[in-house]
């Protein structure tokens, strides 16, 4: 423990933060080079999916892969949060950058509270039965959206005629911002004393509770925090694509997700990174072959856990402050220190 | 005190590494898509010899829950670009068709667009179901793409009644859901003369909604009287219970405005409870004497694009090139817009503009639009909506097999 | 009055075919806690299987009912014991991914095979319309009905009274334990999906009675829906299974009768959870404590 903390002692704070914010904004310039000088329309468009997607896969891991718990619902919170942001979007006469921020934000804060209404009973149970009923849940979203506007009689969400004339304000800027701010919450609130408590809820949930954690807040804590990426990450795909329709969140959308997490590793974020940005260029890459895609994909599932069940990545995540503290420390004694 | 918030500051900077992490990954995507671009740019069709080639995208689900359409409408496409290609190319100039698999997902669907239109098509065919093609359609006005679609039916593809406006640069080769439920309401009460009629259709389905309600709402206007109607959602199968009750309602004829698999599964259980009265449906059953017997089906009417038989020299093509009868009405209608594009091309072809350019998209649309074209499901040209124009087939079932009656 | 019978009775042959299929869910479930969710699609291969013999090879009906409860049972076996025996002790969340993994194997293997236009199945036999009083029952119906109380009467006489039933008792009760007592839990397990698969195969016969069409994911939404069945009945029971069946198939027709047919899946769902929050261990489960 103390001899972690002697490394991190080998960098300043701020250094490594400095360090960090720069090599952001240089991979931003880098990317938005890339994107107007190198790229054709087409990989500009799998670029944004590719961010959505890495959105989608790290919320999900925090109840996945940090909780421990299987939501088969991921879906339906995309939905509510590309629903709210859509509708915000479409109707509010704002400027672009502040409606379209604005109708993230609150597509993003609707999956929340979603995520808080839906986790509450939810999370009195566990394993199958918490599965089974987030599917539940995902799929009463998927048909509420689809009848609601014949139920109350008005136009709004359009079923499954499709809401159209969503503002596109997708972009390579609000898409980077939005996966940057996500993995960058997620990281902070996971190694947080809340982050900690929600992994040894995971760990051993009678053991946790026995030491004072409140389960149950921990628990609904951190998968509303997952619903609410969700929520962002379909606001953001609903400015992508400019037209929703609620078969889109089915439940094969929350299985899609699902696997992105289970391949790359249930509690590494990165392996999460990863694996979303290969499960969206590949199928792209592999369009002539798509017939055989869902089939790969679930001979993949299987193999990977019976073979390899902690995902490619394992719980393994990237830091570059311990790449950076190594090099710096290599050669030199480490010595323990304390505070 | 000090300690924990350096160390605050400390996981905060690591989320920034990992941010960075996964955008090196997104960086890494990009230079991989590239080459994903090119190794998918394959799947031509008609290559190009020597001379200068014609690019047309086709858009359809080949694979998936709708791949039956999808095919449908792309192997009747694809055979008479092969014919036309086989002609000699329209102004001697072969046409290079880049078919696209999206399978059935609007966020496919636009990503396969967006390739076509860096590989350089000029015009699309396509798509196939509502949602992927409302997509499209967005997407496609910004590139003024000139696009035919076989079989999107729900009024919003070509018309945005929002702003009021026309897609100038999307067209159809189906006709839509109020025209088809109005045509089949009239039928019902002027030709057959039923003045009771019960409805069963897909609630949540465009398609399915949009017919009945348009059938509904023209019988009753017609003196009819509506006596029951019934709805069922996507994937359902057990419609025995909607089926009782329009039983007890007691219809003289039942309108079942939807796909020929749900046709036959209704057909089958309106015979379990007791339900004996003829159904009437749309161009969703060419396709249906496969699912149910000449007993369910008799007495029973449709309206469909392309009446069965009408075209022996299309339906032998179709069969020589695939080697099995077409399946279903989307295939003649995927033929035709086909047929719509190619007489777009020509056109813009005849003004000696070069392919791809801005020009030559508009002469394409030009073209389609003021054009009279004779196809597989009639004669048709575009109305003010960019609508065809043309007359609904009636037809009728003998022996379980589907015959023709008129053009109404 | 007539009108709620006829709709009962819809209600109820449909949810015997939910009840037979629940009961398959139940059993492996009670045995080694797997919600299985390739159950569903088991009844899938079935139907498949039925129309393949019948229409592609051209033999009778009897053929093709015994061919379609054979596959059943044996491609349930096989999956058991590729896919979840080497995950005997793994968690219980690999457990259920590679369920889901199983599940979307065989229905995209079927699309890949079949394609994705529904197939239909000759009819196995001819069906009449009988009228009793003003409403009318078919023969499907009477069988259907039948067919599910005779496999309960069997199922339950075969886990009550014989060894074998003691042994899958033994081992859904404790594992290490039944072991222990001489009992061969691996091919208990077995026996148990392939009871529970045949289950699924005469559940697919019936099906493709009253619903004659094969469609690769056609097993999907009702697994899902028998899975709820078994839940609400009270998991691991046998005549749980069958109240929970018929209860969701009498509430969908009802809802579908009263013209809310868009939400029938809807109140399917919301059955479920209002069950597990109000009583998850269901009508007649048992309440498990849970040990640290």
């Amino acid at each position: 423990m103390s001899k972690a903390k002697a490394k991190y002692r080998a960098l300043r704070m701020p250094v490594r933060y400095l360090i960090n914010t720069v090599l952001v904004v240089l991979l931003f310039f880098a990317l938005q080079a890339l994107s107007t000088g190198v790229l054709s329309t087409y990989q500009n468009k799998v670029l944004l999916l590719v961010g959505i997607n890495i959105i989608l896969a790290v919320s999900l891991n925090v109840a996945t892969g940090y909780l421990g718990q299987l939501p088969l619902g991921h879906a339906g919170f995309m939905a509510v949060g590309a629903y709210t942001s859509a509708l915000f979007t479409k109707y509010c006469t704002w400027p672009e950058p502040v409606a379209f921020a604005a109708g993230l934000a609150l597509g993003a804060a609707m999956a929340c509270l979603f995520g808080v209404l839906i986790g509450i009973p939810a999370l009195r149970l566990s394993g199958d039965y918490l599965a089974i009923l987030t599917l539940g849940f995902g799929e009463i979203i998927r048909i509420t959206l689809n009848n609601i506007d014949n139920v109350l009689g008005f136009s709004l969400f359009y079923g499954a005629k499709g809401l159209k004339n969503i503002p596109k304000y997708s972009d390579l800027l609000s898409v980077f911002l939005c996966v940057v701010l996500t993995c960058f919450f997620i990281h902070t609130m996971i190694k947080s004393r809340h982050g900690r408590a929600v992994l040894a809820i995971r760990d051993n949930e009678i053991a946790a509770e026995s030491c004072g954690i409140q389960t149950t807040y921990y628990k609904v804590m951190a998968f509303s925090f997952s619903a609410a990426f969700a929520g962002l990450a379909g606001g953001l795909y609903a400015g992508y694509l400019g037209v929703l329709d609620p078969a889109s969140f089915d439940f094969m959308k929350s299985i899609e997700i699902l696997v992105m997490v289970v391949l790359g590793g249930m509690g590494s974020m990165l392996g999460s990174i990863l694996s979303a940005t290969v499960l969206t260029i590949l199928p792209e890459a592999l369009r002539s072959v798509a017939d055989y895609r869902m089939v790969l994909y679930s001979i993949v599932l299987i193999l990977m856990m019976i073979f390899r069940p902690g995902g490619l990545l394992g719980s393994y995540d990237f830091s570059l402050s311990r790449i950076i503290s190594k090099v710096l420390s290599h050669g030199g004694k480490e010595e323990t220190t304390h505070e | 005190m000090k300690q924990s918030i350096s160390r605050r500051q400390f996981l905060a900077v690591v989320g920034a590494a990992a941010a960075v992490g996964a955008l090196t990954a997104c960086g890494s995507s990009s230079s991989s898509t590239s080459t994903a671009a090119s190794a998918a740019s394959g799947e031509a069709s008609g290559s190009a010899e020597g001379g200068a080639t014609i690019k047309v995208g086709l858009l359809a689900p080949l694979t998936g829950d709708v791949s039956v359409y999808g095919i449908a409408v792309a192997n009747g496409a694809a055979l008479y670009i092969k014919q036309v290609n086989e002609a000699g190319g329209i102004n001697g100039k072969q046409i290079d068709l880049i078919q696209m698999d999206e399978q059935g997902d609007a966020t496919q669907a636009v990503t396969c667009f967006t390739q076509m239109v860096d590989q350089g098509i000029t015009a699309l065919i396509g798509d196939v179901t509502t949602t992927p093609t409302l997509a499209v359609v967005a997407e496609s006005q910004e590139y003024n793409m000139p696009m035919v679609s076989a079989s999107a039916t729900a009024e919003a593809v070509t018309y945005d009644a929002e702003t009021d406006t026309v897609y100038q640069n999307v067209f159809r080769t189906t006709f839509t859901d109020p025209f088809q439920g109005v045509k089949m309401a009239d039928y019902a009460t002027d030709k057959l003369g039923y003045t009771k009629a019960a409805v069963i259709y897909q609630t949540g389905a465009d398609y399915n909604e949009g017919l009945a309600t348009n059938f509904e709402a023209e019988f009753e206007a017609n003196g009819g009287q509506i006596v029951a109607s019934e709805t069922y959602s996507a994937g359902d199968v057990d419609f025995k219970t909607q089926l009782t009750t329009i039983l007890n309602a007691g219809p003289e004829v039942v309108y079942c405005p939807n796909y020929y698999e749900d046709v036959g599964q209704i057909l089958t259980q309106a015979a379990d409870v007791g339900l004996t009265v003829p159904f009437l449906g749309g161009d969703g059953w060419d396709g249906v004497t496969q699912y149910a017997t000449a007993e369910q089906l008799d007495g029973c009417y449709f309206c469909a694009n392309y009446a069965v038989g009408a075209s022996p020299e299309f339906e032998s093509a179709y069969e020589a090139e695939y080697g099995e009868p077409y399946p279903n009405g989307f295939s003649p209608l995927g033929y035709d817009a086909a047929l719509t594009v190619c007489g777009g091309l020509e056109a813009a072809e005849a003004a000696g503009l070069e392919p791809g350019t801005d020009e030559y998209k508009q002469a394409v649309i030009d073209g389609i639009k003021n054009g009279s074209f004779e196809g597989v499901t009639g004669t048709f040209t575009f109305d003010d909506h960019n609508d065809p124009v043309k007359t609904a087939a009636i037809l009728t079932f003998e022996n379980g097999e589907a015959v023709f009656v008129e053009q109404y | 009055m007539t009108v709620f019978f006829s709709q009962l009775i819809n209600g109820l042959s449909l949810g015997s075919i939910y009840a037979l299929i629940a009961l398959g869910y139940s059993m492996v479930y009670g045995i080694i806690l797997l919600l299985n969710f390739a159950h569903g699609d088991i009844i899938m291969v079935g139907a498949y299987m039925s129309w393949f013999v019948m229409n592609q090879l051209g033999l009778g009906p009897v053929t093709a009912v015994c061919a379609s409860i054979l596959t059943c049972t044996v491609l349930g076996v096989v999956i058991e014991k590729i896919a979840y025996t080497p995950l005997r002790d793994a968690p219980r969340l690999s457990l259920l991914i590679t369920a889901i993994g199983v599940s979307f194997f065989l229905e995209y293997t079927a699309e890949l095979i079949l394609g994705s236009g529904a197939k239909v199945i000759p009819a196995y036999f001819e069906n009449q319309v009988f009228q009793i009083g003003s409403v009318n029952l078919s023969l499907t119906t009477i069988l259907t009905l039948a067919a599910m109380v005779i496999s309960m009467i069997v199922l339950t006489l075969l886990v009550q009274r014989t060894k074998l039933g003691k042994a899958m008792r033994a081992v859904s009760e404790d594992m290490d334990a039944a072991r222990l007592m001489g009992v061969n839990v691996n091919s208990t397990i077995s026996f148990t999906f392939a009871v529970g698969s045949a289950l699924a195969g005469i559940g697919s016969v019936l099906y493709c009675c009253s619903y004659p069409q094969a469609t690769p994911t056609m097993g999907s939404m009702l697994g899902l829906k028998a899975f709820v069945a078994a839940v609400l009945g009270g998991i691991g029971s046998i005549p749980g299974a069958m109240i929970g069946g018929l209860a969701i198939g009498v509430c969908e027709s009802l809802v579908s009768a009263v013209g809310l047919s868009a939400w029938r899946d809807a109140a399917t769902f919301a059955i479920l959870i209002i069950v597990l929050l109000v009583k998850p261990t269901g009508i007649l489960g048992r309440q498990v404590q849970e040990k640290v």
